[in-house]
């Protein structure tokens, strides 16, 4: 904002160098409008016909509402198996909303709906035949903030999902449930002497793994992450990081992030999310290998974002 | 609104303006402490005249001993608020979860403001009703039918009333009149389940029902509990509706459809005093004291556990 | 970090849950509560004689579980309890509605009988069977509560104040809890109290106005405390603080700045406070007693007041009782429309003063 600081570069990185000129800001300001026109003239590039969906998720032409508003608009992108999808963009450009879609979270809100297809392993989740209810047991779910149900122990927490599902487990198989899954989340060793604990009463990055443990003791096909280190310390942060990456063998995950060098860190594939202004849809502007949408992205709004310049 | 302020004062006046401020904080501060003691005044007050009326009883004569008199009465008071509570608890929680979980968004709030008229009507309404229009369904319709097929229950033994004017009417007007607060209490509680635990449940494929029995019901327990025994304190001293309802005679039983049932103390006091002379006023002011001392026990368990519960669901 | 084993590949048995399933269509839920309704009929139909209870109960009951029967078949376990849940919740509510549904409209038609000027223009005296009205009733009820009023509302105030401003300590805490107990009060006992205390001023026996309002008093002041407790504690701090910065003195910040500020709620806890002491009977039976006379004297004597007044009209309507009866439930009726003007009121009162951005 203020210049002349007489020489100083400023701090590069997120925020660019320090403007001197008046030019220079006048030119910034006409780049950031080249930036929105772009984003504005994106048409989302239509799936090839044969796609083979076994395995996949396969998102095609999805437009996500609250109520008559247009919040997402065209998303077309295919999303790998036991693979980490980045999804990125600045803020409001409809990355929570769109990840919510996937395991039809978005339509509990009161008005909201999704329009299209989401194909998960062939199977259209949107299709007006489908329960809901099923839906997010096949897709579950981290949320931004930890939460453990207060009123249960970690042993019951981890178990919350599978005791919805099924008849009454023996205890042996219980045990040994639970187990796995707080070991597949890392968890195990640091609370095996008190699995009768609160699940309140562990730190934040604890409580954050015991929330995954939970969302994996149902064995669902694809883990959804909603920013799950935003609300964490960075050591608690690496942990989780460290464990996605363990986790991506069994899981197809789909983490969105405002990180982008978390985003770097953990993606195999990386999509990028714009919006062109306050009261315009979101859109995917470009989706493609995490390496490259860093280093060498098509577009320049990617660019510009992946730089620092904007948003 | 806008608030009104002096004029900043002048410099140099200092000294005198702080001692008019002073007088007037202390002028100011002063009455609303005493009006702070004068609640403990008035309290200590209600339990001294209560027990001065009352001791009479005890060192004169009256024409059975005080125990056996206030027994049926303690044991009616009890049974009828103990029976409005189990019809009105379940029933209150069901209508709290509608209208915080199950109804439109639009209609939460007239909703809950429909409800609370329950508890504006004035409790002599609900006599009138419960006696007049009431208890004759339930006489017609109700009590002959449970005399018949449950009768082996000591509850509904019978023979059943005729004019329907029994326990179980009045417990079922009780229930009535004491389900708007259960269900206040409750509602208030349901919707601060946090959003973030209820989309927990759901998002590990929970349907609505069991998302509220795994989010909803364990974070909001206490508050229920804390509303049931509030809704039991009113139950216990509810005094009109008992009174114009019951029919009463000195009797100890748990039949509930029969002509012959135990009064409440306070429907006592209501249908004795009018007519009552000497020691008889003060041995129904003692009944008033126990009466007292049985809602005092109530209400300070509900407050114990609304503080104890609320500190808990934190964390 | 250990590397975890792959799991066992998901024991190829069990094929993947089918995300569709069927559902309980619109359909199938109507004929269900027609199913209801019909069987709940036949509890009647065979004698002739509509019986609206057996046929309610039955109903209700043959719906909720009709309808876990049908869903558990066409959409499973977990959903059909879903959609029990969801009836009995809904039952539920249907059942409250019921009695507020009837008490309403028994107080209206039976009332509306005697809805006339004379019931509101005459009192009992020398009233035998026919005629008469409430008007003496009406009178006491507006004196005894407006003493009422006039006490408990600068007392309620004044401790609110205290507690919310002044009080830090074990004084505070023990008003406090003593306002508690105060809410608990059964309103027959806080009568009994006011009888008592006027004993000593008046002897054995004494009845009057004043007596009842003491004994209202007693009930209203502490639902005035709580209600202006928590508005003056929304006001926010920075408002004080701001008045204070200004170099206004405590009292006058309190009177100027947090009063008008927090107004509309507390004149809305006032007015809900009177709506609900105002249809107190118990305290009033054994204070100030019933009469058949206008008695403008508070300080004396016995004083009729409608919820009174329509209990004893009730409960001794005399020959032919009908006359009794009617006047009876106009009383009643007139007390439920005061209560109910009350209750809108201050509904509105609240809306309307409420400073923007509270």
């Amino acid at each position: 904002m203020s210049s002349n600081d007489g020489g100083s570069d400023g701090d590069g990185g997120r925020h660019g160098p320090t403007l001197r000129t008046l030019d220079e800001r006048v030119e910034m300001t006409e780049e950031v409008h080249d930036t929105a026109a772009e984003i504005a003239s994106i048409e989302a590039v239509p799936l090839p016909d044969d796609v083979d969906v076994t395995n996949r998720i396969v998102v095609e032409h999805l437009h996500i509402y609250y109520g008559d508003f247009l919040a997402v608009e065209d998303v077309n992108m295919i999303i790998e198996p036991k693979s980490v999808t980045a999804v990125i963009g600045p803020s409001g450009c409809g990355k929570s909303t769109f990840l919510r879609t996937l395991n039809r979270m978005h339509e509990v809100i009161v008005g909201a709906r999704a329009d299209g297809t989401v194909l998960l392993d062939g199977e259209n989740l949107y299709d007006p035949r489908v329960d809901p209810v099923a839906v997010r047991r096949k897709v579950g779910m981290v949320f931004q903030r930890p939460n453990p149900f207060p009123t249960m122990s970690i042993y019951d927490n981890v178990l919350a999902g599978k005791r919805l599902n099924s008849k009454r487990l023996k205890k042996s198989e219980a045990d040994g449930l639970v187990e796995q899954a707080l070991r597949d989340s890392n968890l195990w060793e640091e609370v095996k002497d008190r699995l009768g604990g609160p699940g309140s009463g562990l730190s934040g990055g604890q409580q954050q793994r015991l929330c995954i443990a939970r969302a994996i003791a149902v064995e669902p096909e694809v883990l959804l992450m909603d920013e799950p280190c935003s609300a964490l310390d960075p050591i608690s942060t690496l942990a989780i990081e460290e464990l996605m990456k363990e986790l991506r063998e069994n899981f197809t995950i789909v983490i969105v992030t405002h990180n982008m060098q978390q985003a770097a860190r953990v993606s195999d594939r990386t999509a990028f999310f714009s919006i062109e202004g306050a009261g315009k849809p979101g859109k995917l502007v470009e989706m493609d290998d995490t390496e490259t949408i860093f280093s060498n992205p098509q577009r320049q709004a990617t660019i510009d974002y992946v730089t620092g310049r904007f948003g | 609104m806008t608030a009104t302020l002096d004029a900043p004062q002048q410099p140099g006046s200092l000294k005198s303006s702080s001692g008019v401020s002073k007088l007037g904080d202390k002028i100011f501060g002063g009455v609303s402490k005493g009006a702070g003691i004068l609640i403990l005044v008035v309290l200590a007050a209600v339990a001294a005249f209560l027990i001065a009326q009352a001791i009479p009883t005890f060192t004169g004569e009256t024409d059975k001993p005080f125990p056996q008199y206030v027994g049926p009465l303690i044991f009616g008071t009890i049974w009828s608020a103990f029976l409005a509570l189990v019809i009105a608890t379940p029933l209150a929680v069901a209508v709290a979860l509608f209208t915080s979980h199950y109804a439109p968004r639009r209609l939460a709030a007239p909703l809950g403001w429909f409800i609370d008229l329950l508890a504006a009507v004035p409790s002599v309404v609900y006599g009138l009703w419960g006696s007049g229009v009431f208890a004759p369904v339930l006489a017609r319709s109700v009590y002959p039918w449970l005399e018949d097929n449950l009768g082996f229950i000591p509850l509904f033994k019978g023979p059943a009333s005729t004019s329907g004017r029994t326990m179980m009417t009045v417990a079922l007007v009780l229930a009535v009149m004491i389900l708007p607060i259960i269900t206040a209490i409750s509602r208030e509680v349901f919707l601060q389940t946090p959003r973030l635990h209820e989309e927990a449940s759901l998002a590990l494929g929970a349907t609505r029902w069991e998302m509220i029995r795994q989010s909803v019901l364990p974070y909001g327990r206490s508050g229920v509990i804390s509303g049931a025994m509030l809704g039991l304190g009113r139950a216990l001293g509810e005094t009109m509706a008992v009174a114009i309802i019951l029919s009463p005679a000195n009797i100890i039983t748990f039949n509930t459809i029969s002509n012959q049932n135990p009064n409440t103390i306070a429907a006592n006091i209501a249908l004795k005093f009018p007519e009552s002379a000497g020691i008889n006023v003060n041995r129904l002011i003692a009944t008033g004291l126990v009466l007292f001392v049985l809602t005092f026990f109530v209400n300070a368990i509900a407050r114990r556990i609304a503080r104890a519960g609320f500190s808990g669901a934190e964390g | 970090m250990t590397a975890t084993a792959t799991r066992p590949p998901a024991a190829a048995a069990p094929a993947p849950s089918p995300l569709t399933s069927g559902r309980f269509t619109l359909v199938q839920r109507l004929a269900v509560v027609a199913g209801a309704i019909l069987v709940g009929a036949l509890t009647w139909i065979p004698s002739g004689a509509v019986n609206w209870a057996h046929w309610a109960v039955v109903s209700v009951v043959v719906y909720c579980a009709g309808t876990y029967v049908v869903s558990r078949i066409v959409e499973g376990r977990r959903h059909a309890l879903d959609r029990l849940a969801t009836a009995v919740v809904t039952s539920a509510f249907g059942v409250v509605l019921l009695p507020l549904i009837s008490v309403v409209w028994t107080v209206v038609q039976r009332g509306w009988a005697r809805m006339d000027a004379d019931f509101f223009t005459t009192s009992m005296r020398g009233v035998v069977s026919e005629g008469g009205g409430a008007w003496h009733a009406i009178v006491g009820t507006l004196i005894i509560t407006a003493i009422t009023t006039v006490i408990s509302v600068p007392f309620g105030l004044f401790t609110a104040v205290y507690l919310v401003e002044y009080g830090q300590g074990r004084l505070a805490r023990s008003i406090t809890a003593m306002v508690d107990v105060m809410t608990g009060i059964p309103s027959i006992v806080a009568g009994l109290f006011a009888y008592a205390l006027f004993v000593l001023w008046q002897g054995p026996g004494a009845r009057s106005g004043l007596s009842g309002a003491i004994a209202l008093t007693v009930l209203m002041t502490p639902v005035v405390i709580r209600a202006s407790e928590e508005m003056l504690r929304l006001v926010p701090n920075e408002l004080r603080e701001a008045s204070y910065a200004l170099g206004v003195p405590k009292w006058k910040t309190i009177v100027k700045v947090v009063l008008p500020t927090s107004i509309a709620g507390i004149l809305t806890g006032i007015t809900l406070a009177i709506a609900r002491v105002i249809g107190e009977t118990a305290p009033l039976l054994v204070t100030a007693g019933i009469a058949a006379e206008t008695n403008l004297n508070p300080f004396s004597g016995r004083m009729a007041t409608l919820p009174v007044f329509a209990y004893y009209q009730y409960a001794q309507p005399g020959v032919p009782p009908q006359n009794g009866l009617d006047r009876a439930w106009a009383a009643a009726l007139t007390l439920m429309i005061i209560v109910a003007i009350l209750f809108t009121g201050a509904r509105v009162l609240a809306r309307f003063l409420r400073p923007k951005g509270l």
